[in-house]
Formats: structure tokens, C-alpha cells, sequence
């Protein structure tokens, strides 16, 4: 491998204090004053709720925990050390009984697809958990989605990748231990191997059967660096982890963009109806 | 001398070079099959039109041997087709190549890139910079070649048409605004008039070749057409679906037309040039640029 294939440093100082500027923006830009998530226990979660926790007060950072039977008792701990740490307010929502008549329906856990389609249920019944504390607590959903997960759709479409805004959505995971640690996210959740615990041990690694490592210097060179498949083998790359990198990127473009609309009139939102998120009028001015 | 041209109103696949390679001589051969001397593709339609960032990976040079092969498809066949080139200089512009055999007989890079409205162009691809014709030999003459929106800006076919063009050949990539409604017709029927326009104007033949199918949310709408050089109608395609239309100018009716109606040979270009000096200056404030100006 040669030295232009690794991910280059980044300043995890500086990066905060980008993402923390983008995250207090949001709330003024929108005319929000609180923050709601999903904490997991991971690493992703666990930073976002540290970024959110440098921009409004514990009081209003509201972090929903949402286990599902089958759920790993760590993450349960670990989310609660995470909460314990920035004093947030907590919820504990079981979705077991929410998403068990819908499992019921696609049956046992079984091969991969069924697995999957089993995530997905429960993926998509904790956004409809976060999206109704949302209007409870009065606060916008913040993502918890990252680079990697994001290019290699590796998230379920109206799920997981459900958010009013993505703070650490152009960090690659390996970045974001950095981003973790230095926000003081507690080791053993920086360092625990990633997890969407959907079912009795999943591992990101596992499942998409490379290291968070090797796939982030392959998308780097190829979404970054703009690099061809052919070029980042001969900088050392194994090719079969290229070609199956740059072939899922591909398949899942259409996770990452709003679904297109026929135009049929003189004005289409998204093609020639076009204008910024946010602007003079859009910003609520009371609940 | 008979001027036997076919219009490939086709669908390309976005981004798939080869599939649309394939496509392009499938509709060479069968215009050939039915006579034609000058098949004429839509823009991009090597490639496909909402490319974005796909814009590098489906360039090609003009003098790749793809787009040789292609003009080699049918011998002694004219193809006029569009596609993302790759300059030199690593500029990608929107362009049409004139092939014949294995010889690039004309090039035009789109100079007017769409930038409003539904329009990024300008966002993914660079303008040329060129408005030329290409002798094509007989009994084609001179050919002056453009993209879609070059159309819109009269100053381009009345260029060609003083550069000695018998025929301009216009590929487009037109999306539809609002299909089947009145507005929607309207702006194809925009387009219609302002071919009609230039054919009658500049005493010349039009080849307008438009691509149909279907890209995320836009629709392209065909009506591919040739005219003749009194504006007439000679052959006109559906809208919305693909189709192989073909039509027959004879050189003695442009012959004709420019001994009976003038307009190209009485056109004053001193005159123009002049003028066009002087607004250019003026634009700028900046100090008359010709002696004619002074009092």
C-alpha cells in the first residue's frame, strides 16, 4: 500500500468546531431551540450526542433509547454512560411490542434477506418513535448517519437515515473515532466493534465482510480523490475490495437522493423550483 | 443532386457508451436500408443527457477510435452524433462530430450551455468556442453543426448560413416543460417556428434531430423535423416515441430559392460588423473602435 492510498489526518478540533457551527445554524436557521436523537450506544450516536451537547443545554438534548428484545445489553449500558455523562434528558421506548406483529408477518429470523427485511421494521419504527418525540419535546431529529454508512447504503432508506440534518454525515467512520475521542466519547465505545444490533451478533464488519479500515481508504480514493478503479489498485488497493466499493456506490445512489418527480408542468419541485432549505419566512417564529 | 437524410429520433441509455454505440449503427444500417446518405443522432446520444458527475468517465476524443468505428459502419454514410469530448486540454464540452469512414469530417462543441430553469448544463460541461461549417464534399456541400440550445441564438445559424452552409443540423436533447398542456405545445411549437425561421432566413436546408425516452424526472419530446430551404415541412417525426424518419432535399431547390429570394447574397456584413463593433464598444465604454464612427 502506498502512503497515497491511507486516509489522511484530520483535525478533530477543527472538525468539531466546524460541525458544532452547522448544528447551532440549523437550530437558528430553523427556529428551533432543542435537539432530539436515537442513542444507540455506538460510537455514532454517542458523538452526535456530544456534538449536539456543545450546542444546547442538557435540558434540551433529548436522547431516546429504543431497544428491541434482542438487543445487546451493552449498548444499553453504554448509552446510559453516554447520558450520564452529559446529564441529557433520557427516554427509554421498547419497540418490541410496536415492531413484533410486522416481524410476525415476515417470519424468523433466518437468511440474510429476511434479516435484513427484519432490520429495516425495526430501523423504520424507531424513525416513527423519533419523529413523534420530535413534536413532544419540540426539537429537531438530529442524524446519526456517517460517510462510510452513507456512500455504501448501509442504512435503511426512511429508517435510520431519517433526519432533519447530518452532523457527521462527511466523516468516515475511521475519522470519526478521532472526532470521538477527542470530544471525550468514553474509550470502550469508541473502541467496541461497530454494531446496528439488529439482530444477536451483527457486526458492521461482519455483515459487509470488510474492515470500516479498508473500505474507508477505497471509498477515499475513489469519492475523494476521484480516483479509477485501476488507479487505486496500482496504488495498492486490493482490486476486488475496489471493484465491489465502487459497484455498491453505484447501487445505492438512490439512498442518498430525493426520489425524482415527473415533471409535467412548468414548475417542479426539485428540478426548476428550486430554493434554499431554509429562508426569509420559512423560520418558525412560535410553536 | 438529392440530399437523402434520416433522423434517428432515439432513446439513449444514460452513461452506457457501448449500448449506445450499438444503437447508433443499428439505426445507421437501417437507414441505409432505406437510402439515406446523412443519418442524424440527438445530442449525447452516445452517452445520454443528465450525466452529472458521470461526465469524465463517458468523454471520449474526437478521435477515438469508437466514434471511427462508428463512421465506419456504413460506407460512404455521413453520421451526425453527439457526445461528451474530451479536448486536449481536458475540457469536456457537449459536442457533435460529422463522421464519414473513419474520418472526422466536422466538429462543433456546443457554445450556448443552458444554465437556468431545469438547466445545469454549465455545472458539468464547458462551451466551445468555434462556430464554423464543414465541407462534407458533394453533393452535401458545406454543413454547419450545432447542439440544442446554440438554436436559440439567431446569430449561429446566420453564421453558417454566410459560412456557406447548404444544410444546418441541429441535435437536441429537449426535455418537455409541461406535456399536453397548452404551454407545453407552445414551446415545441417554439421550436418548430424558429427552424422555419432560419431555413426561410438563411435560404438553407434544416436537420433537426430531438431524442425521446425518459431520464429521472424529465421527458424528452422527439418531433425531430427537416425543412426545406422555403421553410417548408418536408418530413416530421412523432413526439414522445422513437422513430426513423426520412426526407429528400434537392440542391437545386436551394439553388433556386437563393436565385429567387437573395437574402444571403444581399445581406451586408460590413455593415453588421460595424455595428455589432460598435455596440460591443459601447457595452464596455469603450472609445469608438472605427474610423466610420468619427463625425
Amino acid at each position: 500500500m502506498t502512503d497515497e492510498a491511507v486516509l489522511p489526518q484530520i483535525d478533530p478540533d477543527e472538525t468539531i468546531d466546524v460541525i458544532v457551527r452547522f448544528i447551532r445554524a440549523q437550530l437558528e436557521q430553523t427556529g428551533f431551540e432543542r435537539l432530539v436523537l436515537g442513542l444507540s450506544g455506538g460510537v455514532d450516536s454517542a458523538t452526535v450526542a456530544y456534538l449536539c451537547a456543545r450546542v444546547v443545554s442538557p435540558d434540551r438534548l433529548l436522547a431516546v433509547r429504543m431497544p428491541y428484545r434482542t438487543s445487546s445489553d451493552a449498548s444499553e449500558t453504554d448509552a446510559l454512560r453516554v447520558v450520564e455523562a452529559l446529564g441529557c434528558v433520557t427516554e427509554r421506548v421498547d419497540i418490541t411490542p410496536m415492531v413484533e406483529p410486522m416481524l410476525e408477518l415476515i417470519g424468523p429470523e433466518g437468511d440474510g434477506a429476511l434479516n435484513v427485511r427484519r432490520g429495516n421494521v425495526m430501523a423504520r419504527q424507531r424513525m416513527i418513535v423519533l419523529y413523534d418525540r420530535s413534536a413532544a419535546f419540540d426539537a429537531l431529529v438530529a442524524g446519526t448517519s456517517n460517510k462510510t454508512e452513507a456512500l455504501l447504503g448501509y442504512g435503511t432508506l426512511w429508517g435510520d437515515m431519517a433526519a432533519a440534518f447530518q452532523p457527521i454525515g462527511d466523516l468516515y467512520k475511521s475519522q470519526l473515532r478521532e472526532v470521538a475521542t477527542a470530544l471525550g466519547v468514553p474509550p470502550e465505545i469508541v473502541a467496541k466493534p461497530p454494531s446496528a444490533d439488529l439482530w444477536p451478533g451483527q457486526t458492521d464488519e461482519g455483515e459487509l465482510g470488510r474492515s470500516y479500515d479498508e473500505l474507508d481508504r477505497a471509498l477515499f480514493a475513489l469519492v475523494d480523490r476521484r480516483w479509477s478503479v485501476e488507479r487505486c489498485v496500482g496504488a495498492g488497493l486490493p482490486r476486488e475490495l475496489v471493484e465491489w466499493v465502487a459497484r455498491r456506490v453505484a447501487m445505492m445512489e438512490f439512498k442518498r437522493q430525493t426520489p425524482p418527480v415527473a415533471k409535467v408542468s412548468l414548475r417542479t419541485p426539485g428540478i426548476d423550483h428550486l430554493y434554499p432549505r431554509r429562508r426569509p419566512g420559512s423560520r418558525r417564529t412560535s410553536r | 443532386m438529392e440530399l437523402r437524410i434520416a433522423l434517428a429520433q432515439v432513446a439513449p441509455s444514460l452513461g452506457d457508451v457501448e449500448a449506445n454505440l450499438e444503437l447508433a449503427a443499428d439505426r445507421m444500417r437501417a437507414a441505409e436500408a432505406r437510402g439515406a446518405g446523412l443519418t442524424v443522432l440527438p445530442e449525447l446520444a452516445l452517452t445520454g443527457y443528465l450525466l452529472s458527475d458521470l461526465v469524465p468517465e463517458v468523454a471520449m476524443r474526437a478521435d477515438d477510435e469508437r466514434l471511427a468505428a462508428l463512421g465506419r459502419t456504413v460506407p460512404g454514410m455521413l453520421v451526425a452524433v453527439g457526445f461528451v469530448e474530451e479536448t486536449d486540454d481536458h475540457r469536456f464540452c457537449n459536442s457533435v462530430v460529422l463522421l464519414r469512414g473513419g474520418d472526422v469530417i466536422g466538429l462543433h462543441r456546443k457554445v450556448y450551455l443552458p444554465t437556468y430553469g431545469l438547466f445545469d448544463e454549465g455545472r458539468f460541461t464547458r462551451p466551445g468556442d468555434r462556430i464554423r461549417t464543414h465541407d462534407a464534399g458533394a453533393p452535401w456541400g458545406r454543413i454547419g453543426l450545432s447542439v440544442c440550445e446554440d438554436f436559440w441564438h439567431a446569430s449561429l445559424p446566420m453564421l453558417q448560413a454566410q459560412d456557406g452552409a447548404q444544410l444546418l443540423v441541429n441535435v437536441a436533447a429537449g426535455p418537455s416543460r409541461a406535456p399536453g398542456s397548452a404551454a407545453g405545445l407552445e414551446a415545441i411549437d417554439g421550436w418548430h417556428k424558429m427552424q422555419d425561421t432560419y431555413a426561410l432566413l438563411g435560404t438553407v436546408a434544416v436537420a433537426f434531430c430531438n431524442r425521446v425516452g425518459n431520464e429521472e424526472g424529465l421527458t424528452f419530446w422527439g418531433g425531430s423535423r427537416l425543412v426545406g430551404p422555403n421553410g417548408a415541412t418536408i418530413v416530421q417525426a412523432p413526439l414522445w416515441e422513437e422513430a426513423l424518419v426520412i426526407g429528400s432535399i434537392d440542391t437545386d431547390d436551394i439553388r433556386m430559392q437563393r436565385y429567387g429570394v437573395p437574402l444571403l447574397a444581399d445581406e451586408r456584413l460590413e455593415l453588421v460588423r460595424r455595428e455589432l463593433d460598435r455596440i460591443i464598444a459601447e457595452r464596455a465604454d469603450l472609445p469608438p473602435t472605427s474610423d466610420d464612427d468619427a463625425p
